[in-house]
């Protein structure tokens, strides 16, 4: 689950990590009294969207104005916020639609030494959460690993003992950080640590941490995901999330417990398991078609959650043809079988449904299709069902 | 031989009571594995599918001589439940739950990495050795005994990759899904280490995806140690970047992790690629065939 900027930072400050003051306006007269709130020469108002390159990023419509814009007035920071409120916000992640900026944090502003970069995550390969930090404070780090991988530097941490001081005094020295920056730093680091374990996180990052001009480290950015499978101890957090900022057709088959990814195809694919789902994906384009989406229905999901996944894919206007692709284990094909009827009897199908069914349970899954009135084009294997639904798609 | 578990293997299930629990176990057993007890805290004292339940793993080792057992305990318990049964001195683990704290994961991984015990999962379809012993959720039926080795990120690109083997006539020695979660207790390496030393096994396939560096690190170590043929497959060559890995996730891996770097890798490794999913039971033929 991913959360917003201020929202992230308000986290910090709780657990008493080193961010600006900030407030959150929601109207240019909010952002005006914030700015005079904050009482500082200057400021920076920051739109609040659920992705990155905001600082580079325009407002659709109206590319003089940046998602981040540096005020020096309470009534600079009011046009801002006006140009921002309500409009698209386009970057390089949110693709050419934009997305809506329903808030803006106006921020005080701070004397910059130096940009640096943090973050930690789960590292697969040593079985730990990494802190890594680089003097490229502010770039894309994923061009920094690409292009200078020796300028980042990585300390393991043990969930339960946390960040070591030895381990942040050795990122100190490797940054060139001296003095009392080192304690400020050690504070940032050993809290920020601790809270990526407290709140069950996946991915915190702090990009830029700043070095101020009087030698404190801070926060100019953050940005927090959470683990999905550890919300069931963390209720407080739920209430962090901003539907609006999802696809809705993702909300809806993540309340159905599925794995759903909205693509820009026009074959609709309903597989159990997320390996066969990108595989069948794969096997769609090899054979001349577009996958609509990646749907993974996983090993416990029920009659009920299964059509409820026809229906999405069904509303889906873009989908030409749909392709059922299951190899039960955990999945029994006749929970598939009878979701089919289901989703037949609720919503109908108004494009050709190839189905695939392979492993438990099969011979009475394909029985329940066989014995029931819905047109089906069943396929034997993967190549079969991959070009059915593609001649399917391109019939229709 | 095989690899993991064979008809000695002596199985429980943690989870036995519940309802994926009790329907997977029935089907173990009428796979003909050698199902001892189930373990489910609380209802010690009952029996399941006529097998007893303890309360404990430990009573179901000192009592039935268990030493393998399948976990399909909720998210929450899962973690205590594997280190219950490492404690316990189980040797073969499969965590079949779905949906695991990847934290908890952390804690059990670094806890049981220096223990005498091989922990498949979470996440995972199981672990089958056919026509001996069944620990998981995989279909039965597809499995046929014979010579390859199989290995795989994925449950049911398992199943695929297998009912091809099948049908072509080629059966497999062990069947191995280590889990879709980010921290798994196997790797690809400790996998391939068991099969190259495995008589039985005169070719192995590993099925992989897309995200981390098991499957390079995997490349680099066949090239190194594996002499039997291996032929590989990667899911996910078409799917969109960035979707489920967050930015920094793709740093840890130095950029490392698309389908075609790895494809690169295993075939720089002399590793046959499955070009298709379809074609991944052809492409151990090749292997083999290449290998004479």
């Amino acid at each position: 689950m991913k959360i917003h900027e201020f929202q992230a930072k308000g986290l910090l400050r709780d657990a008493g990590i080193a961010v600006p003051d900030s407030v959150v306006a929601r109207s240019p007269e909010e952002a005006s009294a914030a700015f005079t709130k904050l009482g500082g020469p200057i400021a920076v108002v920051k739109a609040q969207i659920h992705a990155g390159g905001r600082g580079k990023g325009t407002i659709k419509g109206n590319p003089d104005q940046r998602g981040v814009q540096l005020v020096k007035t309470a009534d600079e920071a009011a046009a801002v916020a006006k140009n921002l409120l309500g409009n698209e916000l386009v970057t390089i992640q949110t693709g050419p639609e934009g997305k809506k900026v329903q808030q803006v944090l106006v921020e005080a502003g701070c004397e910059i030494d130096r940009e640096l970069y943090l973050g930690i995550v789960v590292d697969r390969g040593c079985g730990m959460p990494v802190l890594m930090v680089s003097s490229e404070g502010g770039m894309d780090i994923e061009e920094v690993a690409a292009n200078t991988p020796e300028k980042i530097f990585k300390e393991p941490f043990c969930p339960d003992a946390g960040l070591q001081g030895y381990q942040v005094r050795k990122l100190c020295h490797r940054l060139g950080l001296t003095g009392a920056t080192v304690r400020s730093a050690e504070k940032f680091m050993r809290g920020l640590c601790k809270l990526f374990v407290q709140l069950d996180a996946s991915l915190a990052e702090i990009n830029p941490l700043v070095v101020t001009k009087s030698g404190d480290v801070i926060a100019l950015d953050a940005k927090i995901s959470f683990d999905d499978n550890a919300m069931f101890r963390h209720a407080p957090l739920a209430e962090l999330r901003d539907l609006s900022e999802e696809n809705p057709a993702e909300v809806r088959a993540g309340e159905a417990g599925l794995s759903f990814v909205q693509l820009e195809g026009n074959i609709g694919c309903l597989v159990n398991g997320a390996g066969l789902a990108m595989s069948t994906m794969d096997l769609i384009k090899l054979h001349g078609g577009e996958p609509a989406n990646f749907l993974d229905v996983g090993g416990g999901a029920q009659v009920d959650a299964v059509t409820e996944a026809f229906r999405i894919l069904l509303s889906d206007k873009n989908v030409k043809a749909v392709l059922v692709n299951i190899f039960g284990g955990i999945m029994r094909c006749t929970t598939i079988a009878n979701a089919v009827l289901e989703a037949y009897k609720q919503v109908g199908f108004n494009v050709p449904l190839v189905v695939r069914l392979e492993g438990t349970e099969v011979e009475e899954g394909r029985k329940i299709l066989e014995q029931s009135d819905v047109d089906i084009i069943s396929a034997e294997g993967l190549t079969d069902a991959a070009k059915k639904v593609v001649a399917a798609a391109g019939a229709a | 031989m095989s690899i993991l578990i064979d008809k000695d293997t002596r199985l429980i299930c943690q989870g036995i009571t519940g309802k994926a629990g009790e329907f997977h176990s029935k089907n173990c057993i009428d796979y003909g594995t050698n199902m001892v007890a189930g373990v489910t805290p609380g209802k010690g004292g009952q029996t399941a599918l006529g097998l007893p339940v303890y309360d404990t793993v430990v009573e179901a080792v000192e009592q039935q001589g268990a030493n393998a057992s399948m976990i399909f305990v909720p998210p929450p318990f899962t973690a205590d439940a594997i280190l219950e049964a490492a404690d316990a001195g189980i040797k073969v683990i499969a965590a079949i739950t779905e949906g695991v704290p990847v934290l908890d994961m952390v804690r059990v991984y670094n806890r049981i990495k220096d223990m005498d015990v091989h922990l498949i999962g979470p996440n995972c379809p199981g672990i089958i050795t056919p026509e001996a012993c069944k620990m998981g959720i995989m279909p039965g039926y597809i499995h046929k005994r014979g010579k390859v080795g199989v290995m795989s990120r994925s449950g049911t690109l398992t199943y695929e990759a297998v009912w091809q083997l099948t049908n072509l006539g080629l059966g497999q020695t062990t069947c191995v899904g280590l889990g879709g979660d980010p921290i798994v207790g196997t790797s690809f390496i400790d996998l391939l280490k068991m099969f190259q030393a495995d008589d039985e096994t005169e070719a192995i396939i590993m099925m992989g995806e897309i995200g981390g560096t098991a499957e390079e690190e995997a490349a680099a170590f066949v090239q190194e140690h594996v002499t039997k043929p291996v032929a590989a497959f990667i899911a996910g060559r078409t799917a969109p970047p960035g979707k489920r890995m967050g930015h920094a996730g793709a740093i840890i891996s130095g950029g490392k992790g698309t389908a075609e770097e790895k494809i690169t890798a295993l075939e720089a490794a002399g590793i046959e690629v499955a070009q298709s999913p379809a074609d991944m039971g052809e492409a151990v033929v090749r292997a083999m065939k290449r290998a004479g």
